[in-house]
């Protein structure tokens, strides 16, 4: 089991002289699971993309520990899984061709009945050698969800997480978060509210304008 | 290896797409039949031929090269790259997929020239083949980076050329140079200056890169 730990301290970001967000902070730990919530424009994705390594912050400071050691922003990649909407898969590819190529790329040495077994979860092991372009927009939630949890992340950040699922989609969200791995850190950014019952605590970013106030 | 997946998926996916490949094959035929028929019987000075060659080499570069980042950004699937891979990672595949792509553009455009223009005649070998691949390295290095650059930008066809052309010159220029040096049958020790500038060129090109890729590959 290893230790994670996320510490925030004062994150500003802002886009051209408009500002998301300001003075934001918190610390997690293994075990935490946090919502982030605030009206359309707040920056919830921001910050997703943010705590995920691929947005950088206007100033403060975003460190990620494991087992006490400092990660380096360019390794964030390899324990961090996203589910975003703004992520797109290569459609030109097969479900099971991206998730190969995926594992590959992250240096991974993820065997073929693993990916199966991924694909199984997320229910798409039917589809495995479908293009991810015959994919609905459903399916292809699923497929984002395989991609984030294929390679076991420590930290599993989760922007609107049952956006187009159906019901069975949702009860599959249900079982992932609340059975995370133990010593793992779960971030879901959302505005319904039936999702709240995701996390331990709450942030509402339009707190986070012009303030300063610790979690 | 990691740097070989991400060549491998551009590879795949530009196979089953042909984005760049299409675009590349049309241009090239297109602008080398227009050069034959523009000359027809008439005889050009060898200078000349060296020229064009490299014109529509850069050309060439300019209608495919971009789409390794561009397609990436344009698709939306940069995020996911960026969740997969380290950047040194993501710009060392991305070269090496351009690299291939103009190795195999320019020899195509090479056979063509040697074939159908009976003028372009290379005496030492040695020389136009050393040039040809320290110059595609240096194409390859410099219209990666520059790819990286306009994939971020709102007009990004009209901005890659304008772009590449300052930073590519210094490059076609030296080529030319030891192409007409080449079909003069001079040795390679006449254009030793050129060579040195050519694998400066490489070298700056491809560390330069390297070292800012991460600031414009990250939002």
């Amino acid at each position: 089991m290893n230790k994670i730990q996320l510490r925030v301290r004062e994150l500003k970001k802002t886009f051209n002289n408009r500002l998301v967000f300001n003075k934001l902070s918190f610390e997690l730990n293994s075990g935490d699971r946090i919502v982030i919530t605030g009206k359309n424009g707040s920056g919830k994705s921001t910050l997703i993309k943010i705590l995920a390594g691929v947005l950088t912050e206007t100033s403060g400071n975003l460190e990620y520990f494991i087992d006490d050691k400092k990660i380096d922003r360019e390794n964030y990649y390899q324990f961090v899984g996203l589910v975003s909407p703004y992520l797109v898969l290569y459609d030109e590819f097969t479900a099971f061709e991206n998730l190969n190529l995926f594992s590959k790329i992250r240096g991974l040495k993820i065997s073929e009945k693993e990916i199966n077994d991924t694909l199984n979860r997320v229910g798409l092991f039917e589809r495995r050698n479908d293009l991810v372009r015959t994919f609905s927009s459903g399916m292809k939630q699923r497929m984002k969800y395989a991609s984030a949890i294929l390679h076991n992340p420590l930290v599993l950040l989760l922007d609107e997480p049952t956006s187009n699922l159906d019901l069975d989609g949702k009860n599959f969200v249900d079982e992932l978060v609340f059975n995370f791995r133990e010593d793992g850190i779960v971030v879901v950014a959302t505005n319904e509210s039936q999702d709240f019952k995701y996390g331990y605590k709450i942030i509402n970013l339009d707190e986070y304008k012009n303030s300063n106030k610790n979690v | 290896m990691k740097v070989f997946y991400i060549f491998y998926k551009d590879f795949s996916s530009e196979l089953r797409m042909r984005f760049a490949l299409n675009a590349l094959i049309m241009f090239v035929i297109v602008a080398v039949s227009t050069i034959l028929f523009s000359i027809g019987s008439e005889r050009a000075p060898q200078n000349v031929y060296a020229g064009m060659f490299w014109v529509i080499v850069f050309f060439s570069a300019m209608s495919g090269l971009s789409r390794a980042f561009v397609s990436e950004e344009e698709r939306g699937t940069n995020l996911i790259l960026s969740l997969i891979a380290s950047p040194i990672s993501i710009f060392a595949g991305k070269f090496f997929f351009n690299l291939v792509l103009i190795f195999f553009i320019n020899s195509i455009i090479a056979i063509l020239y040697l074939t159908l223009f009976q003028d372009f005649i290379i005496q030492n070998w040695n020389s136009f083949l050393l040039a040809f691949i320290l110059g595609n390295i240096g194409i390859a290095g410099s219209s990666t980076i520059i790819a990286a650059i306009i994939s971020k930008a709102n007009v990004k066809g009209t901005l890659y050329p304008v772009l590449a052309f300052p930073v590519l010159l210094p490059l076609i220029l030296m080529l030319i140079e030891i192409t007409k040096s080449a079909m003069e049958g001079n040795p390679i020790s006449d254009v030793n200056a050129e060579f040195m500038v050519l694998l400066s060129y490489d070298v700056v090109m491809i560390t330069a890169s390297v070292l800012v890729f991460d600031i414009i590959w990250r939002d």
